[in-house]
């Protein structure tokens, strides 16, 4: 069994060990089982990293045996530059997510744990996909798992939350099914990821396949105007539903634009760059003003993703290194960035059974060391130079620069958005006198939650301060696809 | 013309035939309502049926007898094989369910779920139009029977009149079509009727005319729109124990029909019976997905997908001949068998639970008496929601891949219009997510409304947490039943 089986097939597992022997009475076996399971599951993705050879583009780790004969189906893993931080980070917020749901989940514990558990899983396998129809397998099995986080653990509105969720993502990846499925058959039968992406395509199918994909990634991403689904979706997930959501799910739907859209086809995809720009600048300016806005923290940091996706999805979409490499800091960043500020607004809900930004102020006073870390996070998610959403937005805005001024002027402007909306909720929230008794009644962090808010500030902070490891690792991969989409794949 | 060989190839045949006569008297000497002796001889004798069935499909071999009134082909034993292992099952699971409700006074349920079967069986090895008929007769006569064996109950009888006067119109339909290909081409025999029809020497307009309704008279049995209307009612009246009866196995036998009559027999007319199929199923899928959403009752919502999962079957049908080019037949009805061995197993499950969960005097086929199922047991609201995500085509559960299969048989001539289709195929599956996904919602996301333990019986945990766990496990590796159902039909085209 290769190191990337290992890493899919050990968090499942362990999740399915934990639906079939958990009861709630159990619950502290229960959940000490989870965070072994987590942690041997990041312990084994581990090896990847140090055995990764930075210098080559392609492949690594590769697993192949077939798996369905009748449609050439195979079992193909692998990694290259730009998975190879996707399968470390969803196994780390693994750990963060079992640690943060310790003590605030008490109805079946083990159901919830395993569902993380095998939803680590399950993503994984999407980011390790060489095969099409796994990587849709992978892509679509995950929606289980969080539809019934958000049905369950979720809040008063929580159905329609979860089917809104499944049926807007659903919509999107059915359309892609066509599209794999109309590959396969262009292509003489085969759903290998290389040979789909070697096929010289005409341009009309191009234009088809690229609005396929982009059906089933823009709403993962999701972007501006299929972003509605991501704030209901958040308000009502429980904390670990939506941290998961907000630093893997939707880096799916972008790790799909490199891995499918750009390769796949590249003359379409430069042909329809203009739209794309267009709509991820939208994300970045005008989401980026509705988050000013909201009255709702959950609601406010849903929103400011949809915006910091739009960096994303621009920097991938401007043709350039720094964009692209740009784009995935950025999704790596905003992975860390984002569940720490979800794990936030938890830690404070646990307590205060609100959201509201207005029942609120002056948490500094009596939970000094809680207000440290999420003062952090605060920065990181306005992009403050020597944190991790620094150096992702900084790389696109000086792509995108590159390409044209004025892309880049727009781009640098959601900078300001960024900082107005993310320091008037610190200073709502944090700052200022204590506003009611239940503010002054507040405990500071324990241990545990200490734990998981240092583990993601460290994070934060190397990949703003250092952020070489990370960017060594993608560099030649990066210049490999953008050598691939730059040349005409029509026949 | 009664020979050895003939005899060999009706083995089961006839084995089913005695089993049910010898049960019928068997039973007479049996004491007690849970008809304990009589159940599991029914068991033993469908375990050795079955077992048979998969010793013949292993051979591969495919051999006619009775002057080609019969045939035994790898389709038609593992058919009849899963046939054989749905009533099992079916059994099984309703057995309790069928004590609580006086069903099981006499031997009746048994005896004439073993002539169905016969029938089934009949219908799958037929190759001549009057075998296939009196097969069709055999099944529908029993099930009448069935829908009907709670005699004091108003709506099961009700059901049971909607049923027959339905069934025997499409009977009547099945038959004048058949009389019409007769009177066209001379003979019975479907390899005969094949050979006069390729030779170009027949009325086309009185061959049309007869496929018209040989075709209405399939669409009937197997509940497709616009000949549906019986499906709701009957799922939702019969006894459920006997909705699975009707609802499991008899789909692989109308399959196996459906596959003899317009592929073995009426191939050269493909593209008329395609134009009608597309008709059909484009409407199965719609009517289907979006009557099922208006429903409260778990059966009558089952009975509307049932109908858009045979939509989805056809589509398969539909697509493996393109002009007159019949390299993808192959590929088309493999996948349509996947299909219908995939949606039966689901089948199974689903109703499996719903059956465990009725006890005495209550029904539990509301979709709202599921209602936190999760919490009064886990595995049974895992396997429900096992079976609700295999129907809705969610990977990795095998309905996902039986969905696949089809589409890429549809999208194979790779011309817009199938890609339409396609397109078409997959929203009308995205509406039914929505149903499926509101089962999985009340059973996980509400509260209970119950707090009555559940209990059952070991054999039926047993069976039942099989079939769910088959659910996934094909799922996880869908190859070998996929080559199987390639294998099967290509040895079936090439005689």
């Amino acid at each position: 069994m290769g190191l990337l089986s290992l890493a899919i097939w050990t968090p499942v597992l362990f999740g399915v060990v934990l639906l079939a022997l958990g009861r709630d009475d159990q619950a502290q076996v229960v959940r000490w089982i989870a965070l072994i399971g987590a942690v041997v599951s990041l312990l084994v993705t581990l090896p990847l990293y140090t055995q990764f050879d930075v210098t080559t583009a392609s492949m690594q780790f590769t697993e192949l045996s077939p798996w369905i004969e009748r449609f050439h189906v195979n079992y193909h893993l692998g990694v290259d530059g730009i998975s190879l931080w996707f399968v470390l980070l969803t196994a780390f917020i693994n750990v963060i997510v079992v640690i943060a749901g310790w003590e605030v989940i008490t109805s079946r514990v083990n159901q919830y744990m395993g569902a993380f558990l095998i939803l680590s899983g399950l993503m994984i396998g999407v980011f390790c996909a060489l095969d099409g129809m796994l990587f849709y397998v992978f892509f679509e099995a995950t929606l289980i798992p969080m539809y019934l986080i958000i049905g369950v653990w979720g809040g008063p509105n929580k159905i329609y939350a979860a089917f809104k969720f499944f049926l807007y993502t659903l919509l999107g990846s059915l359309l892609m099914l066509v599209a794999l499925i109309y590959l396969y058959l262009t292509s003489g039968g085969s759903f290998d990821l290389a040979v789909w992406q070697k096929m010289p395509l005409a341009a009309d199918a191009q234009t088809l396949l690229f609005f396929a994909f982009l059906a089933a990634f823009a709403v993962k991403v999701p972007m501006w105007p299929v972003h509605t689904w991501l704030p209901d979706v958040h308000v009502e997930a429980p904390t670990g539903g939506s941290a998961v959501l907000a630093a893997i799910m939707l880096k799916l739907g972008a790790y799909g634009f490199l891995r499918f859209s750009l390769p796949i086809a590249p003359d379409a995809s430069h042909e329809w760059a203009g739209l794309m720009i267009g709509l991820s600048l939208a994300a970045v300016i005008y989401v980026g003003l509705v988050t000013m806005v909201q009255k709702d923290m959950k609601k406010l940091v849903a929103y400011s993703s949809v915006a910091h996706m739009g960096f994303v999805t621009l920097g991938f979409f401007i043709f350039n290194s720094l964009g692209m490499a740009g784009g995935i800091v950025q999704m790596i960043s905003h992975g860390f960035v984002s569940a720490a500020m979800f794990l936030a607004i938890g830690v404070l809900y646990d307590r205060m059974h609100s959201r509201e930004i207005a029942s609120y102020g002056g948490v500094v006073n009596t939970m000094p060391k809680f207000a440290a870390f999420a003062m952090l996070f605060a920065m990181a998610n306005c992009g403050l130079p020597g944190t991790a959403g620094f150096v992702g937005e900084w790389m696109v805005i000086l792509g995108a620069v590159k390409v044209n001024f004025w892309v880049g002027v727009a781009a640098a402007s959601a900078l300001i958005f960024g900082a107005a909306y993310t320091l008037w909720m610190v200073k709502r929230v944090y700052l200022g006198p204590v506003i009611n008794e239940k503010v002054k009644n507040l405990k500071d962090i324990n241990a545990r939650e200490f734990l998981f808010l240092s583990l993601l500030a460290i994070a934060i902070l190397y990949l703003g301060l250092y952020p070489k490891p990370f960017t060594d690792v993608m560099d030649v991969s990066v210049t490999e696809l953008l050598k691939h989409v730059a040349v005409s794949k029509l026949p | 013309m009664i020979d050895k060989i003939s005899l060999l190839t009706v083995y089961p045949e006839l084995i089913l035939l005695v089993m049910a006569c010898v049960i019928a008297l068997f039973d007479l000497a049996v004491k007690g309502t849970g008809r304990t002796p009589t159940y599991i001889l029914t068991l033993v004798a469908l375990g050795v049926v079955a077992w048979i069935q998969a010793k013949y499909a292993a051979t591969g071999d495919t051999v006619y007898a009775f002057g080609n009134m019969v045939v035994s082909d790898p389709m038609g034993n593992w058919l009849k094989c899963f046939a054989a292992l749905a009533l099992m099952a079916t059994l099984v699971y309703g057995r309790a369910y069928a004590t609580c409700r006086d069903m099981l006074r006499g031997g009746e349920l048994f005896t004439l779920s073993l002539f169905a079967l016969l029938g089934m069986f009949v219908m799958i090895s037929g190759n001549n139009f009057l075998v296939i008929y009196m097969g069709i007769e055999l099944l529908t006569l029993s099930s009448y029977a069935l829908v009907a064996l709670r005699r004091d109950h108003t709506v099961s009888t009700e059901a049971a009149m909607k049923y027959f006067v339905l069934g025997a119109l499409a009977s009547g339909f099945l038959l004048y079509g058949m009389s019409m290909l007769y009177g066209a081409t001379g003979s019975l025999d479907l390899q005969e009727v094949f050979k006069s029809i390729s030779s170009g020497q027949v009325n086309h307009q009185v061959l049309i005319f007869g496929l018209v309704f040989i075709v209405a008279g399939l669409a009937f049995k197997l509940g497709v729109v616009p000949f549906h209307m019986w499906i709701p009612d009957v799922y939702q009246g019969a006894p459920t124990v006997v909705t699975l009866m009707v609802g499991g196995a008899p789909k692989l036998a109308a399959f196996a029909v459906m596959i003899r009559l317009l592929v073995e027999g009426l191939l050269p007319l493909a593209i008329d019976w395609q134009q009608m199929l597309m008709l059909l199923s484009v409407a199965s899928l719609a009517v289907g997905n979006l009557a099922a959403i208006a429903q409260t009752n778990l059966k009558r919502m089952l009975a509307f997908s049932t109908i858009s999962h045979m939509g989805f079957v056809l589509v398969g049908m539909l697509s493996g001949v393109v002009g007159a080019n019949t390299l993808a037949a192959g590929n088309g009805y493999s996948s349509s068998m996947f299909y219908v061995v995939s949606y039966v197993l689901t089948t199974l499950a689903s109703f499996g639970v719903i059956l465990l969960l009725s006890r005495d005097g209550f029904e539990s086929e509301e979709i709202a008496d599921f209602a936190g199922l999760n919490q009064r047991s886990p595995l049974y609201a895992g396997v429900m929601a096992l079976c609700m995500f295999s129907l809705a085509g969610i990977p990795p559960m095998v309905g996902f891949y039986a969905k696949l299969a089809v589409l890429q048989a549809l999208v194979a001539p790779g011309d817009t219009f199938h890609i339409a289709l396609a397109v078409y195929a997959v929203m009308m599956s995205l509406i039914g997510a929505f149903y499926y996904l509101r089962v999985v919602k009340v059973m996980y996301f509400d509260a209970p409304t119950s707090t009555a333990r559940l209990t059952a019986p070991l054999d039926v945990r047993a069976v039942l947490s099989l079939n769910g766990a088959l659910l996934l496990l094909v799922g996880l590796l869908p190859g070998g039943l996929m080559a199987l159902c390639a294998d099967a039909i290509v040895k079936m085209l090439a005689h």
